[in-house]
């Protein structure tokens, strides 16, 4: 049995197109012969997976496709969706060394692509350890980036993993968060059917709800990964919220990667201005509101986005309204939506509203996008899992939290960074449990 | 102003640039010939006249490097394909029109006395300038007799030289085959045999490369191949050499038109260097077209104005002196690796080669203790890859973090390589593999000791010593 596909959708693909469109193989190949090889190579350094970039490099200059994928695989399983999603400007590409020669860096994303999607386009298996008779076995809470690299290292490795995903769809973000234009919810899920014809099992519509649900799990597994992210994204604490027509931005996105949201028309309102609040306002435009604001409660040089997805979302049409907080929601007489909004400044960090600057926005919908509280409660009540700041405390190199028997990585772990982060913590996971298991074996 | 016209070349040539063709398809016909000379070249040699042949298909294949196409080129074409009588009729018409460029007939006849007579005849009554023995040609006509079956006997080529001597009322260039162990002893038989001068050198044999689909190595004619000629920028150093030995050889030498890779006015001003008169292109048109000529020229006098040199005799072999044998060089001589700071972009691939290919002196780590001469207390390439690879790396999200990536924008002085330099050996790989302009020099270390050669060190003793333990 295969891992869930989605139905192709043309409409979707056309407003979605790929921002970056894919190497033709002879660009690659002058590509790839740019890169000078470096040693102990800066943009590996910089990826949190360590991918050995030049490695891989060289083996699309001299024609060795399977074998790039192979070595980006062997560091990062989720090599094709990091190479669509990665914020490479501050990762690999901002590292390289071409910078300081002022030369472009070496196009490291789409020559990774290039080798990915060549390996994914054949089909090809990844080959895994025999499962030994005493292998360790792991259940991975999460179908996200995070518990799907922990597990795919621990299959690779002879050990037994199961992923656990309340959703119908393994991929988490992957597939349901990452704006479309990106990293489409179709290549997420063939990523997954790769990881899943490794040996990997999953679970799906399994939520892990109960004190009962835990213990069954416990009965089952030697270790639990807990990949859960950051969950629901946070409320906006403000009268008329519950409205119809308000619509995080994480569910925004989810409904229209999966085909629940095909149109929108009108105004709409994203509140917040992080990553995240960019691709909902992307999508929005891309979706069909002829008008989107993004409401922003300091100014532009304060926005925690990347500056590339600021500059893409001001290419998109979205309107910026900067030092603007909402007050309240409320409909209209024709079943729209008000947002009341006031201006605010910045005192010693403070954000103070300036008196009688009201201002009302008429709108359909209005997307909150201000973080992503954890969701994380059941195990500090059950399992004595300490969590601080929202994270789920864990030691930083082996994701080890203070019950021994439960990892963590991810957004849960590290607050809520990119793709390749919660590969890699998936990954130290993963090698830290097969390490104390082969020690107690022995 | 430089003068870069050509007078008395082997005795007799006159051309307005020392910029040849070589006899390749390039000088096919009259057509071609007399669109180069409008294009800037100052001489042809026209593609090799004979008993007309058969060509397959294809002909031609590369060697590619790294992104580029055709570092060196090879082919299997013979001699023209057009009858004798149409090839010196267009020959005379394009000297009619054109009396001040060279033009010179490549020959190549079956090895009698009278066929050499007869075509030697034919081409200086059609006008030729001067006349070009193809003794090299490496496939196909050498399976015939012709070509480096003779330039590779020291005897054929002087006896066969003689023969046109004795007919030929223009100056006689012999065309050397770099397929021989010693250019030398065809060269001096070329000499004895009288010849005017020489031209080297011609491509050398070789099989490019091999489909690995079809196994086929290429040009594929049919499932076949055959071993063919190569030329191209890849020769050069080649080319280089061998004229260097010919220049150098009081036996040997001649007024040489040097040819091998030839494709810029620095390639030409090396060549001329080496004692060359003049210099033949192929390759370089064949792949980009006459109009190459217009850089070869212009380039060509910039440099002789810059250098203060106003003919091509101020310079021609004015490198040959410092070309000396091996045992002739200064022991002495210490030179060490510098790397400069401030162009330094982190890449590193000084210390790998220096550690894998020469000799583990550039480091990456800077140990406390005594720094210098014991690779042992450094960190070896893989120990160095082994930490990085167990750093935790992450994205930057955070303001603070943005900005702490950002400041790697300039070299972190962990990954700005260091010198050992009492361990260096002055080898010049790293200044080599280092993609940045001067960031890597060679510098002098004053040693103290006078210059001492290995002939000097040795002179006198019954054999050489025992190498010295380091």
């Amino acid at each position: 049995m295969s891992t869930a596909t989605l139905p192709d959708d043309p409409l979707l693909r056309e407003r979605f197109s790929e921002l970056k469109p894919p190497l033709a193989p002879q660009a690659a190949v002058i590509e790839a012969d740019r890169c000078l090889y470096c040693f102990d190579a800066p943009c590996t350094g910089a990826c949190p997976t360590h991918i050995d970039v030049p490695g891989f490099i060289k083996r699309i200059a001299s024609g060795n496709l399977r074998g790039s994928a192979l070595r980006i695989l062997d560091a990062n399983i989720l090599g094709g969706s990091c190479s669509r999603s990665c914020p490479v400007e501050v990762l690999c590409e901002g590292a390289c060394v071409m910078h300081r020669l002022n030369r472009e860096p070496i196009q490291i994303a789409l020559l990774q692509r290039h080798a990915m999607d060549a390996f994914l386009a054949a089909g090809e298996e990844l080959l895994t350890a025999p499962r030994a008779s005493h292998s360790v076995r792991v259940a991975c809470i999460g179908g996200g980036p995070a518990s799907l690299a922990c597990a795919a290292e621990l299959c690779r490795n002879g050990a037994k993993a199961t992923v656990v995903e309340r959703r119908a769809l393994p991929g988490g973000l992957n597939t349901y968060g990452v704006a479309e234009y990106k990293l489409s919810a179709a290549d997420s899920l063939r990523e997954v059917e790769m990881i899943r014809r490794m040996g990997v099992e999953f679970r799906f519509g399994a939520g892990i709800e109960t004190a009962a649900d835990l213990e069954a799990l416990e009965s089952e597994f030697d270790y639990i990964f807990l990949g859960i992210g950051l969950g629901a994204m946070e409320r906006l604490n403000i009268p008329g919220e519950e409205m119809d027509g308000v619509m995080n931005a994480l569910e925004l996105i989810a409904a229209y990667k999966t085909r629940h949201i095909r149109q929108l028309t009108g105004t709409v309102v994203v509140v917040g201005a992080g990553n995240t609040a960019i691709d909902a306002a992307n999508a929005a435009r891309r979706l069909g509101a002829e008008t989107v604001y993004l409401l922003y409660r300091r100014g532009e040089s304060d926005i925690p986005a990347f500056d590339f997805e600021y500059e893409h979302a001001k290419q998109e049409g979205v309107q910026f309204l900067w030092r603007r907080q909402p007050t309240a929601i409320r409909s209209d007489a024709h079943g729209g939506l008000l947002l009341d909004t006031i201006q605010v400044r910045e005192v010693d960090s403070t954000i103070l509203p300036i008196p009688d600057s009201q201002f009302t926005i008429a709108c359909h919908l209005v997307v909150p996008a201000i973080g992503q509280s954890p969701f994380m409660q059941l195990m500090r009540e059950l399992r004595q899992i300490e969590v601080n700041d929202g994270r789920i405390v864990a030691d930083r190199a082996t994701g080890q939290t203070r019950n021994p028997r439960y990892f963590t990585g991810g957004d849960c772990a590290n607050g809520g960074r990119e793709v390749v982060d919660a590969v890699a913590d998936g990954k130290r996971a993963a090698l830290a449990m097969l390490k104390i298991a082969e020690a107690a074996y022995a | 102003m430089p003068d870069i016209r050509v007078h008395g070349f082997a005795g007799r040539i006159n051309a307005p640039n020392p910029f040849w063709l070589a006899s390749a398809p390039p000088t096919n016909c009259a057509e071609q010939v007399m669109r180069a000379f409008d294009a800037g070249w100052g001489g042809a040699v026209w593609k090799t006249i004979g008993e007309p042949v058969v060509n397959v298909a294809s002909r031609y294949s590369a060697a590619d490097w790294n992104g580029q196409r055709i570092m060196g080129f090879n082919n299997i074409e013979l001699i023209s394909d057009r009858s004798v009588e149409a090839n010196l009729r267009e020959l005379a018409q394009v000297k009619k029109r054109y009396p001040y460029h060279a033009v010179i007939a490549s020959l190549m006849v079956a090895s009698n006395r009278e066929a050499w007579h007869e075509i030697v005849a034919r081409a200086e009554d059609a006008g030729a300038d001067g006349l070009e023995l193809n003794f090299g040609c490496p496939h196909g006509m050498s399976e015939r007799g012709m070509g480096s079956a003779v330039g590779q006997v020291p005897e054929y080529t002087e006896m066969i030289t003689a023969w046109v001597k004795e007919k030929a009322r223009t100056p006689v260039l012999v065309k050397l085959t770099p397929n021989i162990a010693d250019i030398r002893t065809v060269a001096r038989a070329a000499k004895r045999g009288g010849a005017d001068g020489l031209a080297a050198i011609n491509t050398i044999n070789s099989i490019t490369g091999i489909d690995l689909d079809t196994l086929v190595p290429r040009p594929n004619v049919d499932g076949k191949t055959s071993h063919g000629g190569y030329c191209g920028p890849a020769v050069k150093p080649i080319a280089l050499n061998m004229i260097q030995q010919v220049m150098s050889d009081s036996e040997a030498a001649l007024p040489l038109s040097g040819i091998g890779g030839i494709a810029t006015w620095r390639d030409a001003a090396e060549f001329i260097l080496l004692g060359c008169g003049t210099v033949q292109v192929c390759t370089a048109v064949m792949h980009h077209g006459y109009r190459i000529v217009e850089d070869m020229s212009e380039g060509l006098d910039n440099w002789m104005r810059s250098k203060g040199f106003r003919t091509i005799e101020d310079f021609r072999g004015r490198s040959l002196p410092n070309v000396t044998e091996w045992k002739d060089l200064n022991l002495n001589y210490k030179i060490v690796a510098r790397i400069d700071e401030k162009k330094c972009i982190g890449c590193d691939l000084c210390h790998i080669a220096c550690w894998d290919g020469a000799h583990q002196c550039i480091h990456l780590d800077r140990v406390s203790g005594p720094v210098n001469g014991h690779v042992e207390l450094h960190s070896t390439p893989a120990a160095i890859e082994a930490r990085s690879r167990a750093a935790i790396a992450f994205t930057p999200v955070t303001r603070k973090e943005r900005e702490a990536a950002l400041s790697l924008q300039s070299t972190p002085l962990a990954r700005i390589p260091r010198v050992d330099e009492t361990e260096c050996v002055g080898c010049n790989l790293c200044s080599l593999v280092c993609p940045v302009d001067e960031c890597i020099t060679m510098v002098r270390v004053d040693t103290g000791v006078a210059p001492e050669t290995w002939d000097e060190r040795t002179r006198g003793m019954d054999c050489a010593p025992e190498p010295q333990r380091s």
